[in-house]
Formats: C-alpha cells, structure tokens, sequence
C-alpha cells in the first residue's frame, strides 16, 4: 500500500514528466528508429539473399539411397535447408521411415546438367544423404547456354582428337578458355558493332529506296546511286562474314569432355563456356576474386539464358537514360507552370482549383498513366509522327509502338505535380524584398523572375526533380505499357546514326525484377537474381539522387537565401 | 542615439554644418504632388496629401509608424502597383510628367526614381553583379563601361576602399551596412534622378548610419533625395525639409530648422516632443 502522500508525489512526478515533454520526445525517436531499423533491415536483407548468388560455394558430392532403392551419387551446391514434418514428406508419397523424429531436413541442390537431368535443381531429403565429400577435383563448368556442368575433367580435344586427359587436362583447359574468351569477344564486337552497321545501313537503304517509291521521286539515277551503296555494303558483309566463319570455327575448334556425377560423359565445345572453376581448391582469396569478377560480370555483361544468368547493364543503362531524358522533359515543364501559376497567375477560385487539380495527379494510380501513354502517346501521337514523317516504313511502326520517347514523357507527366509543387514552394520562399529591389532598379518582372528569382529558387527545383527522379526510377507498371521490354537486342544510344534511339524498346530494372521473379522458366535460379537486382536498383536510385542532391547542395551554396 | 530619444532640444549644428536658410518657394519642384489619395482595398491610407518635393535637396518624412509616409514614398516609383487592392488617386508630376498617366513605362520610371529598402536586400551574386545589375538590365555589357560604372558608384557609396581586392566575391559576405552602402552604389549607378530611401538606417548599427548619414550628405548634391526615417535626430541631421505625416495625413511640411524648431502646428510639436508616437 503506498501512502497518499507517497502517491501523490509519484503523480506529481509523472506529472512533470510528461509536462517536460519527454514522452513527445522518446515517441518521435521511438518512430525515428523503427524507420531506421525497417529501413536497414530491408537493405540487408536484400543485400544477404542477393549477393550471396556470386559466391562460389563448395560442392559437394554424396551418396544417395532412398529406401527401397539402391545408392547413387549427388554432386551439387547446397542452395537451401530445410526442415518439414516427416507426415508431409509421407503424405507426398515418399518412402520415409514412421519411427524417428517429427522433423526431417530436406536440402535443394543445385545439380546442374540440365541437358541431362532435365532440371538444374533438385530436392533431396537430408537424411539419405550419406558419405558427403568434397573432392578438390569437382569441375563446374558455367556455359552460355544449358546453365551449368558439374562433374570431372576426362579430358580435352583439339579438333577432335584429345590433347591432354587426367590432371594435365585442367591446365589445359584453363589456358584453351582465355584463348576461346579472347576470340569471343572478337566475335562478339564483330557481330554487335559491325554487322550490326550493316544492318542498319542496309535498313536506312531500304527505307530510303522506299520513301522515293512513295515520292514517285526513284529516278534510274537514284536506284543506281542505292545499288551501288548496297552493293558496297554486301561486300563488306562477304567479308565480315568470311571473318565470322573462321572466328567461330576458332571458337569451336576445342572441346573438354566432362563425366557427371551418374557416369554419363558429356562433351561441351569451349565456345560454349564462360568458364571452369574448382570450387572446393580455391582459397578463400581465389573466391574473393571470383566472387568479385561475378559481381562485375552481373553490373557490366548482359543477359543470358532467358535473364537468368550473366549480367544485366542494359536494364541499369535503360533505367538511367530513361530517367535522364524524362528529367529533361519534366524539368522546364514543371518550372513554367509553376512560374505561371505563382507569379503570374491571377490568384483566385481558378487557381486553387488548378493547383488542388495538379496535387491531385500525384495521387493518380501510375498505370492509369501507363494507359493513358499508350492510348495517347503511342498510339495518336506515335501513330499521326509515323504517317506524317515515316510513311516509308509502314506498316512497321516507328514510333507508333511502345518506346523510350513515350516511357519518359509518361514518367514526366506522372511526376509533374511533384516538380511543379516543389518549384511553386521554392518561388514563394524568395524574399520580397530581393524582387522588390531588383524592380526598383529598372527591371521587369520577366527580368527579374529570370535573372534573380529563378536562379534562387533553382536548389527548390532540384529538390523537385530529386523527388521526381526516385519516384520515376521505381516505377514499373505504367512501363509495362509504353517502352519497356523483357530483352532488348541492341542499348538504345550506340554508334549508329542517330545514335540515340528514342523509338527503341529498353530494358528496366523494375520491371528485370519482375520478369526474373515471375516469369522465369526457372525459378530457382532466378531468385537470387530478384533480390540482387532489386539492391541494385535502390543503389542505382540512391547513385541517381546523389547527385542530385549534390547538385543542389551546390546551388544552395551558390544562392543561399539572405539570412534575415 | 537612444538617450537622445525623449529630449527634443534637436541641435541643428551638431554636425557642424551650417545651413544657409531655406525657403520652399525658391526651390525648383522635382515631385509635384497636387493632391494624393491611395487606397488599401476599401481602407483609405493617404487623404489628400498635397506637396511638392524640392530638387537636389534632401526630404525627409517623419510621423509614427503606420501614418502613411512609407506608402507615399513608394507611391514616388510605383511600387505599390505591387500590391494587391492599392489603388492611387490623383497625379503625381516627376518633372511636370504624371507618372501615373496610361501608356508609362513603370521599369524606366523606376530607373530614374531609385530606390533603397529598410533592410538591405543585395543579389546573391557577387558584389560587381550587383553594381552592374540595372546596367545590364538596360543591356549595357561592355567590360569596360562596366568596370567604370563599378568604380565610380562603389566610390559614391563611399564603399571602393572596402571592397576594391574582393569585388568578385559574394555580396552576402559583407556587413549590414556595407550592404545598405551597396545597395545604395547599385541604385546610383543607373543614374537616377530620385533617391528614395525607405527608413535605410533601420537595421543598421550606430556607426554604419553615421556612414550612410554621411553619404547622403554628399549625394544631396547630385540627386533629389527623399528619406523616410523613425528617426527625429537623423531628420534634422540629414535633411532640408521635413514632411510630418500623421494618420495618412499631411500635417506640416516645411524647411527643417523652422519644423522642429518652431512648427506651426500642434501635432507636429507634440510628436516632435515625444507625447506620442
């Protein structure tokens, strides 16, 4: 029992001390820290599931005998354990003892061999595993098509005829795959860079050809000037070809022949292989360099095997140059109407209705402006530039299809409010006092607005566009619609003429994100991938605004307001 | 100066300048003002004020806060077209022109009729751009011309010693009153004809006001200066007539040795004297 008197001091203390405003003070830290911590525990999430894909774990081999079956060897990567009641595994018709505990493991293994197996994954159940081992000799040979091997080197052949075997033969093979990775890169640039010129020539030919057909304007002259042009570019194609036949019967000139874990031996041509490592030799330095390579391989190659595998810097450099060009876009847009509507505008009913209209588009669900850029964008105005400027490629549309241009003005007209919103606080925070004295000197309100009010309410703008940027380079649905595709062939801004391609599909992260997460063929391999991209979509986001923010920290500096 | 405040024995010759006596109708008239009313929305802030302000002299407007003399002084360069609801009535003659006649051009109007705020209000550029800013504004862009135009109205300013090794350097790093004195050489250099200065030593330090009291002394010579202030002693310091103002009224105006030494009227003497205000 606590007298009251003692009561009353206790409450007279709770009493201070929520006077004192330490309650309002530990629930905003409170709610300041659970941000923080959701916030991290989001990133490391991600940043464990997804990165952890690059690191070239130990293989294991083991014997596997189900019961009532005989033995046979597994040979794979660990992905995944875990436990589930031993009824469900009977219930699904496995053999499984009744006595035992009510749990047993059950391990995913990533076998590889597809072409064999028929799956690159399998689940196994732990406690038949036995006799687990990990030879130093287990090769895993990552292809460019059918995923990856696992098994031994038998041996390698030149042409057919076997030039090393045993332990002789990895040497071998390690040498014979940085010369076939030199010869493929040779290939590569070969058919990329300059067939790819000459497609485009021969396209620009033909659509040139056609557009004077249309103009009733193919003179003899005209067509012979084509002829020649083409026939120039035929021949450069008979020799480039001539190249790319000898290149890749170089590539394919060597092959290593590996056993897999049941005994069957497949023989891959080296052309096929990004290359062979041995897991359980490296030390935990070689797997910090693998580890790395594969990192840099997944920021700078590009996609393969239905985006499963390699890299993905089309989809980073479609997301960034599609962000810039709509931050070009949205940039002068978003600063004139606000312009207008502080500075110029009268203020009154009409106003406030167009302002409450403008806060209000932020609010629009962003795929109703994915359909509204394809029904407007795409399709009147795409289709009205096609029949006006592009007759000669009909009925293939130019821009009259989904495409970089129409992605960015619909991400530019999705984050208009934000820009114009940002800009109009900015205008009104400049002091009356620099207007009016800037007016007192003889200049115009234009003048004045241009050499003075914008350049101090350029930091706001910025602010706008920061905004702008990382809501546009998160969106996904409305891009679905207007421009962006699983697997694009060629970046959207390269060496052919007009070297930036706004009619081009690109890929995006985002929606990279989603395709390998949800329409994948293969769903395990795909989902480290899901994760790793998603982190680097938040550091491709945070890279973008970044600079922004660096930017602006420059013009605050530059224009920092009077300190009144 | 705040001692000074509640005594009213003003002496004139403090500064030791000895004025020749005035007298307004010997004056040549730069602002003809016959007859003023000027409107907030339905709320009238000046009644019919009628005066005539004296070329190459300083004026000085003094009366207690919210009488009206602010609004007048920017009714001089039209600043209160940038009000919303103000609305002037009755012409107001700069060198026999109504300023306020249809088909004006309000941005020339206000490069001949200059005009310095309470607070000082430089750019954030550098201190150059900011002497040069209404030169550009009028597209005057040679280098030279410029750097002429800069030394002479930083010269005038009485601020060239000050700043001539940092003239590229940011005008928000100088002091408040070597701001004000900037803000006074950026309105100089576009060679108005009017000075308005709207109580320019409000926010200043007592030896910055001392410095621009001085300056303005010396710009009396060259330009039609009328000074708004709060406060009496830099009236009778700086000033060669004084204007009382008193509820959007004007109550006397006269030369101002006479006005704070002698005022003919009741409320001049009671404000002068510090009964009110």
């Amino acid at each position: 029992m606590i007298s009251p008197k003692v009561s009353a001091v206790k409450q007279n203390n709770l009493k201070s001390w929520y006077k004192s405003g330490a309650p309002g003070v530990w629930m905003s830290g409170g709610a300041v820290a659970i941000a923080v911590i959701m916030t991290l525990g989001l990133l490391t999430v991600i940043a464990i599931r997804g990165l952890g894909h690059f690191w070239p774990a130990d293989v294991i081999e083991a014997d596997y005998r189900i019961p009532g079956q005989e033995a046979r060897v597994m040979l794979g990567e660990v992905v995944q354990i875990e436990e589930v009641p031993r009824a469900r595994l009977a219930a699904a018709g496995m053999p499984v003892a009744t006595e035992g505990g009510e749990f047993m493991t059950r391990e995913l293994l990533k076998v590889g061999n597809r072409e064999l197996f028929g799956a690159d994954f399998s689940w196994v159940v732990g406690e038949w595993l036995s006799d687990a081992r990990a030879p130093a000799e287990i090769t895993v040979l990552e292809r460019r098509e059918w995923g990856n091997f696992y098994g031994y080197v038998v041996d390698v052949r030149e042409g057919g005829e076997v030039v090393a075997e045993g332990d002789a033969a990895w040497m071998e093979l390690q040498a014979r795959i940085e010369r076939v990775e030199e010869l493929h890169t040779q290939l590569v640039r070969l058919e990329k860079k300059e067939i790819g010129r000459i497609n485009h020539g021969m396209e620009r030919l033909r659509l040139a050809q056609r557009k004077l057909q249309l103009e009733n304007r193919l003179t003899a002259e005209a067509q012979a000037g084509l002829d020649a042009e083409r026939a120039q570019l035929d021949a450069d194609y008979a020799k480039l070809e001539a190249r790319m036949v000898e290149l890749y019967s170089a590539v394919n000139r060597d092959s290593v022949t590996l056993r897999a874990s049941d005994g069957r031996e497949t023989t891959v041509a080296l052309g096929k292989v990004v290359r062979a490592y041995r897991p359980n030799a490296m030390g935990p330095l070689d797997k910090m360099g693998f580890y790395g390579a594969k990192l840099w391989e997944f920021v700078s190659d590009e996609p393969r095997e239905a985006n499963t595998e390699g890299g993905i810097f089309p989809a980073i450099f479609g997301t960034v140059l599609m962000v810039l060009i709509m931050a070009v876009i949205v940039t002068p847009f978003g600063v004139v109407a606000a312009v207008y509507l502080r500075e110029y505008a009268k203020q009154g009913p009409l106003t406030r209705i167009i302002r409450i209209a403008v806060n209000n588009l932020a609010g629009v669900p962003s795929i109703v402006y994915g359909v509204f850029g394809l029904g407007f964008f795409v399709y009147v105005l795409g289709g009205s530039i096609d029949s006006l400027f592009f007759p000669e490629s009909a009925p293939a549309p130019t821009f009259g299809t989904p495409g970089l241009m129409w992605a960015s003005l619909t991400l530019a007209i999705l984050t208009l409010p934000v820009v114009i919103v940002a800009t109009e606080e900015g205008l009104a925070r400049i002091p009356r006092a620099v207007r009016e004295g800037s007016l007192a000197l003889g200049a115009t309100k234009a003048e004045t607005l241009w050499k003075v009010v914008i350049p101090m309410a350029s930091p706001a703008m910025m602010t706008g566009l920061i905004l702008a940027v990382a809501r546009a380079a998160g969106e996904v649905a409305p891009l679905m619609l207007v421009g962006v595709v699983k697997l694009a062939p060629s970046l959207p801004l390269n060496g052919n003429y007009p070297y930036l391609h706004l009619d081009q599909k690109i890929m995006h992260l985002g929606f990279h994100i989603y395709d390998v997460g949800f329409q994948s063929p293969n769903v395990e391999a795909a989902r480290p991938l899901v994760y790793a991209t998603a982190l680097l979509l938040v550091v491709v986001i945070a890279l973008l605004n970044l600079t922004a923010v660096y930017i602006r920290n420059h013009l605050r500096e530059k224009y920092k307001a009077l300190d009144h | 100066m705040q001692h000074e405040s509640h005594s009213h024995g003003i002496d004139i010759s403090a500064l030791g300048r000895s004025r020749q006596s005035l007298d307004m109708a010997n004056e040549s008239v730069a602002i003809e003002v016959p007859g003023l009313n000027l409107f907030y929305g339905e709320k009238q802030a000046l009644y019919d004020v009628t005066m005539n302000i004296p070329r190459k002299r300083v004026t000085a407007f003094i009366g207690p806060s919210g009488c009206g003399k602010s609004t007048l002084l920017r009714c001089f360069n039209r600043m209160n077209d940038l009000v919303d609801g103000c609305r002037v009535q009755g012409p107001i003659n700069l060198d026999g022109r109504d300023i306020y006649r249809k088909g004006e051009d309000v941005a020339e109007l206000r490069r001949r009729v200059g005009m310095v705020f309470q607070k000082p209000n430089p750019f954030p550029k550098s201190i150059y751009e900011n002497v040069v800013y209404g030169l550009r504004i009028q597209g005057i862009n040679q280098k030279r011309v410029l750097d002429e135009a800069v030394e002479w109205a930083l010269k005038s300013a009485a601020l060239w010693d000050e700043v001539k090794d940092r003239l590229h350097e940011s005008a928000l790093g100088l002091s408040g009153g070597q701001q004000q004195r900037l803000v006074i050489a950026r309105t100089v250099a576009v060679q108005p004809e009017v000075l308005l200065l709207d109580e320019p030593c409000s926010a200043l330090d007592p030896i910055s006001t001392l410095k621009v009291e001085e300056l303005i002394y010396e710009l009396k010579n060259k330009y039609t200066i009328v000074i708004v202030t709060h406060n009496m002693q830099q009236a009778a310091r700086v000033s060669d007539y004084t204007a009382f103002m008193y509820m959007g009224k004007l109550v006397e105006f006269g030369d101002t040795d006479t006005l704070f030494t002698n005022p003919a009227k009741k409320q001049t003497e009671d404000y002068i004297t510090g009964r009110y205000g």
